[in-house]
């Protein structure tokens, strides 16, 4: 059984189909790619698949389980988990503080446990930092620990949002544009962290970039949307041969 | 690397507490030195209950990130409640039980306010609760001030006309005379222990899993939605938790009054306005920040009332200094630079 199933996703915004009649199946353990030229829907998918909007029509499963139309909250609970695209990190906290709220519903202990400082705080405490350290040092971050996270390089804000996301601990990872802003070495280490995640925690991602070397580079199947239909679909080097993608995106100045 | 993160918080709780612990002796050591004149000696409870009130606000606007311009009347609320209880229950208790479930009920009547408000109000995004608090507490303000309760026999009754309509024994809350002769309770010993309480559990709260959710709505309420935080439970949990704070404030400064009348002056809009002052100019999200700024802004006026009205002008000056003190990035990374207990010790003197 597929990870995740969309089957006829629409969404409307007044007299717009911001996108419609939107398919995709990703088995476990697959990276699929999702690109296509600005404004083409690719941000809305992700909103939809979040739960950030409400679709117009449409179902989607999460390993079997209808998941349409639930909360964010309720989305993640049930394995979602996401980065943006322009980046939304808890600014004002400290770099591990952030991935310790990723861990939130990992690692529960009462409110009254944390105001009399009981025993069991000290102990979920304690393994809550290790478990952030952890995914820190997967992101090369553990040294800036402490750093307030807004003081980080860019590059490094765009991987502490994965390892926030990888945090909540996700069936399916959403990376919206992983790359955007970052030099080459910065995107050779963020692929060398996508392999990893993948290799060691058998993750499933599914990821929206413009990047093609890095899109290239890694995704297995891809989807190309356009003015929010589908315009191809399948296997990543067919996908990119296909004449009608090759339009679309030499038809659009901005890529 | 962990134990480091751990103790720099820890160290910074500490500072927060020892300096209100220090303070308290340093004050309680000048009293018995007899360098405390009954005029300053009268300021020390309004004190704690303005401190309490800042730390008390700050977890609403500094720590939750969202505006509360009504404060002053969870501490109206907190304050007639409790001051109720403790004239019902007079004759009947000892002084210290009696006092400490006199807070106990003031705090607990306040949060249940806090958490009816916030019901509605929590769930919207943007200004609601700023508007919502700034209405509430103007109602609770003249709704205190038209409401007679009164003991007739053994059962209480109350009337929001008039008290002669209902012939009561005993008057207990007596329209816009208020509630007379409260019980003179509170003492600065009882205010420091209201202060340092709120401090901890504050701190504490801040501190650990719920405090992280409740900075992570404030710093980006769509990740915090994301990686599967109940906005709205956290939103309630600071915003009752901070009423409950307000109304054992609102209950110490009942019983720091011969009557407790509810004035403007009081618990009207610029006492909201005044915490917020206190909040702002303390550093939004500093607890020890706030309680400092309560404590500067409180004796100022009083300490220079031998120069008369010059003490306003001084005032402000203060004022824009702490402003520029706290916020501007150069003086803070002055202070960040050097020990963080130099800033609390010189601002304790």
């Amino acid at each position: 059984m597929a990870l995740l199933e969309v089957r006829n996703l629409a969404i409307q915004f007044g007299g717009l189909r911001a996108v419609d009649d939107f398919e995709l199946t990703i088995e476990k353990g697959q990276l699929y790619g999702l690109i296509g030229p600005n404004g083409a829907g690719k941000t809305t998918v992700f909103n939809l698949l979040t739960g950030e909007y409400k679709p117009t029509e449409g179902i989607i499963k999460l390993d079997g389980q209808d998941i349409t139309g639930r909360s964010t909250v309720e989305i993640n609970r049930a394995g979602i988990a996401r980065t943006f695209q322009n980046i939304r990190l808890f600014k004002q906290l400290s770099v591990l503080d952030n991935v310790k709220i990723g861990l939130h519903n990992q690692y529960p202990y009462p409110t009254a446990a944390a105001i009399f400082r009981l025993p069991s705080y000290f102990k979920t405490e304690k393994a809550m930092n290790e478990k952030a350290l952890e995914l820190l040092k997967v992101f090369h971050l553990e040294e800036e620990a402490d750093t307030l996270s807004s003081n980080l390089p860019y590059g490094k804000q765009r991987k502490l949002e994965i390892a926030r996301a990888m945090a909540t601990n996700p069936k399916l990872l959403l990376l919206d544009e992983p790359a955007a802003g970052m030099n080459p070495n910065e995107t050779e280490e963020l692929m060398e962290n996508i392999a990893y995640i993948r290799e060691h925690f058998g993750m499933t991602i599914l990821l929206i970039e413009h990047d093609m070397k890095l899109v290239f580079g890694i995704c297995e199947e891809l989807t190309v949307l356009n003015f929010g239909r589908t315009l191809a679909q399948g296997e990543t080097r067919e996908v990119l041969a296909n004449p009608e993608v090759i339009k679309a995106y030499l038809g659009d100045d901005e890529d | 690397m962990k134990k480091r993160t751990l103790t720099k918080a820890t160290k910074d709780n500490f500072a927060t507490i020892a300096m209100i612990v220090v303070l308290y002796a340093a004050v309680t050591i000048a009293a018995q030195a007899g360098l405390i004149n009954s005029h300053l000696g009268g300021l020390l409870v309004p004190l704690c209950v303005y401190a309490t009130m800042a730390v008390s606000l700050n977890l609403v606007v500094g720590i939750l990130g969202e505006l509360s311009l009504g404060h002053a009347g969870f501490m109206c609320v907190g304050a007639f409640s409790a001051a109720f209880f403790s004239k019902v229950t007079e004759a009947s208790m000892n002084t210290f039980p009696r006092f400490f479930l006199a807070i106990l009920v003031g705090g607990i009547v306040a949060g249940i306010f806090g958490f009816l408000i916030g019901i509605p109000v929590l769930r919207l995004n943007g200004d609601y609760l700023a508007i919502v608090t700034l209405a509430f507490g103007e109602i609770i303000k003249n709704i205190m001030n038209v409401l007679y309760v009164g003991k007739v026999g053994n059962s209480i009754r109350f009337s929001l006309d008039s008290s002669a309509a209902m012939d009561m024994d005993e008057m207990i809350i007596n329209g816009p005379q208020g509630i007379t002769g409260t019980p003179y309770d509170a003492t600065f010993t009882v205010g420091f222990i209201i202060l340092l309480i709120s401090v901890i559990v504050v701190l504490n709260l801040v501190n650990s899993r719920s405090g992280r959710a409740i900075m992570a709505i404030r710093d980006n309420r769509i990740a915090a939605e994301s990686v599967g935080i109940r906005v709205t439970r956290y939103k309630m949990l600071a915003f009752t938790l901070s009423a409950v704070i307000a109304g054992c404030a609102g209950a110490l400064y009942a019983h720091n009054l011969a009557s407790l009348i509810a004035t403007p002056a009081r618990f009207g809009y610029n006492m909201s306005i005044l915490f917020l002052v206190f909040v702002v100019l303390g550093g939004i999200g500093s607890t020890r920040g706030s309680i400092i700024a309560a404590v500067i802004l409180t004796l100022i006026p009083e300490v220079l009332r031998f120069i008369g009205d010059y003490r306003m002008l001084i005032y402000a000056v203060i004022m824009i200094v702490m402003m520029i003190v706290n916020w501007n990035p150069k003086s803070r990374a002055f202070i960040e630079a050097h020990n963080p207990f130099r800033k609390k010790e010189k601002e304790v003197q």
